[in-house]
């Protein structure tokens, strides 16, 4: 035991009187020290794919976001952290991922990936590790349904894009609105990629291409790892359409050049993902121009009063255009923070039911979620007023916006080679 | 009319594919052994080249000049880097030194595509067409670019033929493919006349992979396909064999293009690979092989 009397006839009375002043010192010291000690940082996980167009985009957008937001003081007086991982567009290093976010880095949510494959390997494990989880950029109805089909399960997953259903009837809408009124088109053959996201887009497609006017003569799916498109566009041509409605984002370029290449005279609408980012022209050799696809978002034109502030800085900080999922991958950041905002905390349960109340105007429009009891249950409610997407052409080197016509900035114009449709 | 488009489809297509299965037999036939890396090669010569011509600014014709540069310098590395190395090895014993090259540059290409898929990342990229516009082949509208490419293939190809049997260079090669023991007591420099080999590889693999890109376009992810097509090319044509790896050419592209015409772009490649295996049941040697 500590004997004062000996420990004082050792070192002297005053030893303690200095030591015993020195702690204490040390002591308020280090609880000045601790006092303004931060809370530990939010941190969400961000899972992209850095070496695919589409996939860099969402980590670029993500740390953007989280910057933006801890310029304006951050979440509840805690600053937001994006952890990033790459899958390598792998469903399996995504899971991978995920496991990681959740268990070993502690993530609050995760916003993952463009691919549907891979946001439906991801979505059990929202699941099974209660981890609130958003998809910026995949498409595919069954990411929506399944949480539709089993909510006790599935809560924790929310589709943060327009669902391939949507996306397809804005393209209808969008061809019954130009492409049929003004160019007098009557037939078109649909062509889309083999991918878990065409396959609602394309049942979609054949349901409102016919009500929006225009005849399906052919409905062609080819492999993604297609490189020699020259038998489909000769089959294509054969069966004379006034023009193409594709459904293509795991390929983008190859179509495109050889489309422009072989001089095929038919007109590309519909959705190509590649085709919404700027880097698109450079990869296609100016072979892109007149080619037609939605997206989240073009530059220039002011869907809300953040878009084109949003894309201006993304271009400043990056160089090039967001992808169409840049602009939901920052508004799913927000999105999420604004939901730990009203739930007071990062508690899965809580931070779910707060997403659902999700009343939030992004860059790409205003943003709620569909409930239990609708059909895409946590998907991105589409119509006007919500979020429809808008229609972009390139023409000379840039992404001129054409529909909805209160936003477009420019006529539609095709390349000289095109003969159908013709206006 | 579909017939017609069949034909010149398929001629353009073989003609790419005679020009990396050439150089890819001439390697093993001058050398011995087999190498994976001609995927790789060819995407470095495309990505390259891209670059050169629109990034760079340098336009067409240099960019794929630097192009095929860049795919010789590549060659360099496979071989100063991965190939010769392992030949020259102690440690491995000799039978297993065929196996070790195989690995190595398969690991090799391997390595290629992740770095090009960083720096590029893995969307393909295409080249401007040596020459725009369209032609009217008895109604078929042809790309000039895809004529100009077929071409090309041919002349390249004429000229390593002529390299091989009338230059006193190529001669060496040729000897050195059939006995290099022979070879070296005659008082030849064999590995200057590796050398040459991975540099004449080098031009034609590269020169593959820049014509495709202009022709169809070419990513990180054909990487494999291309060597595996080239592979199995070479093997349906015989080992070593240059007039057989032509051949193979020809009957695999234009199996592909009848596939994808008449029956479905999807099952493109099966019917080669179905060919391949029954020839490598019944003719192991290939159409043409000497080994």
């Amino acid at each position: 035991m500590f004997d004062v009397k000996k420990a004082s006839a050792r070192f002297g009375r005053r030893f303690f009187a200095r030591s015993g002043a020195a702690a204490a010192a040390l002591g308020l010291l280090a609880l000045a020290a601790s006092a303004p000690a931060a809370e530990p940082p939010i941190k969400i996980g961000v899972i992209g794919e850095a070496s695919a167009v589409a996939g860099a985009s969402i980590t670029k957008a993500a740390q953007m976001a989280a910057d933006d937001i801890n310029a304006h003081g951050g979440v509840l007086g805690r600053q937001v952290e994006v952890v990033i991982y790459d899958d390598h567009s792998s469903a399996a290093d995504a899971v991978r991922a995920f496991q990681r976010a959740a268990d070993e880095d502690k993530v609050s949510a995760v916003v993952a990936s463009y691919i549907s494959e891979v946001a439906l390997a991801i979505e059990p494990w929202s699941g099974r590790l209660k981890m609130p989880f958003i998809t910026p950029g995949a498409a595919s109805t069954d990411i929506s349904k399944h949480v539709h089909d089993d909510y006790a399960q599935y809560k924790y997953t929310f589709h943060g894009w327009m669902t391939s259903a949507f996306i397809a009837q804005s393209i209808c809408d969008f061809e019954h609105d130009m492409i049929v009124k003004d160019f007098h088109a009557k037939s078109t053959v649909v062509m889309s990629e083999d991918a878990a996201w065409t396959t609602p887009l394309d049942a979609q497609y054949l349901s409102c291409l016919p009500k929006a006017g225009l005849k399906v003569l052919d409905h062609i799916r080819f492999n993604p790892d297609t490189t020699d498109f020259t038998p489909i566009f000769n089959k294509i041509e054969g069966e004379h359409p006034d023009v193409i409605t594709t459904g293509i984002s795991h390929v983008g370029v190859q179509p495109t050049v050889q489309w422009h290449d072989q001089h095929v005279p038919i007109a590309m609408v519909g959705q190509s993902s590649q085709a919404t980012t700027s880097t698109f022209w450079k990869d296609t050799n100016g072979n892109a121009e007149g080619v037609i696809t939605a997206s989240a978002a073009a530059p220039g034109v002011a869907i809300t009063p953040t878009t084109v502030s949003f894309t201006e800085a993304y271009i400043k900080r990056f160089g090039d255009s967001p992808a169409y999922d840049g602009y939901t991958t920052y508004d799913d950041i927000h999105i999420i923070a604004d939901a730990i905002k009203r739930a007071g905390g990062t508690d899965p349960d809580k931070m779910v039911d707060a997403m659902e109340k999700t009343n939030y105007v992004g860059t790409i429009g205003t943003v709620q979620f569909y409930g239990k009891s609708d059909e895409y249950t946590h998907a991105i409610k589409y119509g006007p007023g919500l979020v429809t997407g808008v229609v972009l052409q390139w023409q000379n080197g840039k992404q001129v916006t054409v529909w909805p016509r209160d936003k477009a900035n420019a006529k539609i114009q095709f390349p000289t080679f095109i003969k159908s449709p013709h206006a | 009319m579909t017939g017609l488009q069949i034909l010149i489809d398929g001629f353009a297509i073989s003609a790419l594919y005679a020009l990396a299965a050439v150089g890819f037999t001439l390697i093993f036939g001058v050398s011995g052994f087999l190498n994976l890396a001609p995927g790789g090669i060819m995407l470095v010569a495309a990505l390259i080249g891209w670059w050169a011509a629109g990034t760079l600014g340098l336009g067409v014709y240099p960019g794929t000049l630097v192009g095929v540069l860049a795919g010789v310098a590549t060659a360099y590395l496979t071989y100063f880097l991965v190939v010769r190395p392992i030949q020259r090895s102690r440690k491995i014993p000799r039978e297993e030194t065929e196996i070790f090259v195989l690995t190595g540059t398969l690991l090799w290409g391997i390595m290629i595509q992740g770095a090009m898929a960083f720096i590029f990342s893995d969307n393909p990229v295409t080249m401007r067409p040596l020459i725009g516009g369209v032609a009217n082949i008895f109604g078929v509208r042809t790309p000039w670019n895809e004529i100009m490419i077929a071409a090309l293939c041919w002349i390249v190809i004429g000229l390593l033929w002529l390299l091989i049997n009338r230059t006193p260079v190529g001669k060496s090669m040729l000897a050195a493919s059939i006995n290099p023991r022979g070879l070296t007591l005659l008082g030849f420099d064999l590995s200057r006349i590796y050398l040459l080999v991975w540099s004449i590889y080098g031009v034609l693999a590269g020169g593959a992979g820049v014509l495709l890109a202009s022709f169809l376009g070419v990513g990180t992810a054909n990487a494999g396909q291309l060597t595996a097509s080239a592979f199995s090319i070479v093997v349906l044509g015989g080992l070593g064999s240059v007039t057989g790896s032509l051949i193979a050419a020809f009957v695999v592209g234009y199996l592909e293009t009848v596939t994808a015409y008449l029956i479905n772009p999807t099952l493109r490649p099966i019917p080669a690979l179905l060919l391949l295996v029954v020839v490598v049941y019944l003719r192991p040697q290939g159409l043409l092989g000497r080994r």
